[in-house]
């Protein structure tokens, strides 16, 4: 929020629930890349991530959370080797 | 004007300060007992237990403790008090700043004291002085009278200022000793103060609000600005509440400062708290010998009311500050550098001595400070009833 500091009478008190809106996604320098060809659904990358940013349906994988996701490496670091279906790559490129 | 009915009880400044709690009714009471302050909390959970108030006592295990529970009720919208002294208040500071910076009307009463080490409970104003930036309005009591009369008027004024208030009253000078009090019908006061702060804007108000988010460098310094508003506002209000109060009570209160003998004075002295007293009996002294002497009491340090400070000291040419708090600065106490920064707007600036006395509760006598004012101004600081007094160089 970027209020000029007159309007700002009744110090920090803002509208409730706002968190929902912050995109803490924005901090992120890396992101995961997910292959979905690779992904051997063990859903590891599911349960280590700490923001809840690893996406499934029915017990699947099906993307990542990038709103929320802050890139902190833990899913492809736990993702088996043998599957290898998470890289992090820096912001910005493709 | 009304003029309540009053009744005339003796009492120690924390036993009026726990009466005016107990007929403020606040919602909630969050303390730690601390020296001098302690029997205020003992009091009022007397009365608690006594089932005489229905105030949710927290009794807790620190003042870090305690000012935290204070800020969670006052941020749900309740009237909230508390009771601290010098190492209590230190530990709370943490906590201070966010009381402030959520803009939340927390009153607590300060039993002034000094700071270990070395150890000591006696008192002074270093407590107070370490809180001066914590962005909370302080008023400072002179009598047991006002010490009680200013407990309820800092609840209307932390309500309509939208920020907390401390209440200091010089720890034993004003906690420990009997002074008659005017007190006031319970009726009365709750008529003064009426419902509490619960507006709307509060976490049990009608909408779901976040108090205290997160502000970054886009948007912190615009909160520091707007909480320096709300202080430069807090004069006005501080007024116009005192005005209110002297209408409901009869009771006319200083609001920000109580000169005495400055019409005609050419020396002044500024004075923070209950040795006004003292001062303005050696100001009656001097007076009666002929010598335009003059006293300032200040009421409020925070905010600083500079500009009604330079009216007053304007025409005087030498002004002694006494206060019981110094900055370790070599430019004096608290009381004397704001004081110099607020004449030094002036075209024509008083010189300024600063005497700094009472560290540690020592007793300033009549005969020291007659024998300062005898020796005239000196336009530097001093220590007042030092042993083996030597005064500290002039600063560069
Ligand atoms: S990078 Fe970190 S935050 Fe993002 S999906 Fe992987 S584990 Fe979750
Ligand atoms: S850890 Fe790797 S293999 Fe397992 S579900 Fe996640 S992306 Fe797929």
């Amino acid at each position: 929020m970027a209020a000029r500091w007159q309007a700002l009478e009744r110090g920090p008190v803002i509208p409730g629930g706002s968190s929902v809106a912050y995109r803490t996604g924005d901090w992120r320098q890396e992101r995961p890349v997910l292959d979905l060809e690779r992904c051997v659904h063990c859903l590891f990358c599911w349960l280590y991530c700490p923001d809840s940013a690893v996406l499934v349906r029915d017990g699947r994988v099906v993307g990542i959370d990038y709103d929320h996701c802050k890139g902190c490496g833990i899913c492809a670091a736990v993702c088996p080797p043998k599957a290898g279906a998470i890289h992090m790559v820096p912001e910005g490129e493709p | 004007m009304k003029t309540v009915a009053t009744r005339r009880v003796a009492l120690t400044g924390n036993e009026a300060v726990a009466l005016a709690w107990k007929q403020i009714r606040p919602h909630v009471v969050a303390a730690y007992p601390i020296t001098p302050a302690t029997q205020i909390v003992e009091r009022f959970s007397q009365y608690v237990a006594d089932g005489e108030v229905d105030t949710e006592f927290i009794p807790v295990e620190s003042e870090h403790s305690a000012l935290s529970a204070c800020v969670g009720a006052a941020a749900a919208g309740a009237r909230v008090l508390t009771a601290t002294a010098s190492q209590g208040l230190a530990l709370m500071h943490e906590i201070l700043y966010v009381a402030s910076g959520l803009r939340l009307p927390i009153v607590m009463n300060v039993g002034t004291r000094a700071l270990s080490a070395p150890i000591n409970i006696h008192g002074d104003h270093s407590d107070v002085m370490g809180s001066r930036d914590a962005g909370w309005v302080q008023m400072f009591a002179r009598t047991v009278q006002e010490a009680y009369d200013r407990t309820i008027l800092a609840v209307r004024v932390a309500e309509r200022a939208r920020l907390p208030v401390m209440v200091c009253l010089d720890g034993f000078t004003l906690t420990h000793s009997l002074e008659p009090v005017e007190v006031y019908p319970d009726e009365a006061v709750q008529a003064f103060l009426g419902e509490g702060p619960r507006d709307g804007s509060s976490l049990l108000g009608e909408e779901p609000i976040t108090v205290g988010p997160l502000a970054l460098p886009d948007s912190y310094m615009e909160f520091r600005r707007a909480l320096a508003e709300a202080h430069a506002r807090a004069l006005r209000i501080l007024e116009e509440e005192t005005e209110a109060f002297h209408v409901h009570f009869g009771r006319d209160l200083p609001a920000l400062l109580e000169p005495f003998g400055m019409e005609d004075a050419e020396e002044s002295v500024v004075i923070l708290g209950a040795y006004a007293d003292v001062v303005e009996e050696a100001v009656r002294r001097w007076r009666e010998r002929g010598r335009r002497l003059g006293m300032v009491r200040l009421v409020v340090f925070r905010p600083f009311p500079a500009e009604e400070l330079r009216r007053v000291l304007a025409r005087t040419s030498e002004v002694v500050v006494l206060e019981r708090a110094d900055t370790l600065s070599g430019l004096g106490g608290p009381l004397a550098v704001e004081v110099r920064a607020a004449l030094y707007d002036l075209a024509e600036r008083p010189r300024l001595t600063d005497a700094i006395f009472g560290l540690g509760g020592r007793e300033l006598r009549d005969a020291e400070l007659d024998a300062f004012l005898e020796a005239g101004p000196r336009g530097r600081v001093v220590y007042l009833g030092l042993k083996e007094a030597g005064d500290v160089p002039e600063p560069a």
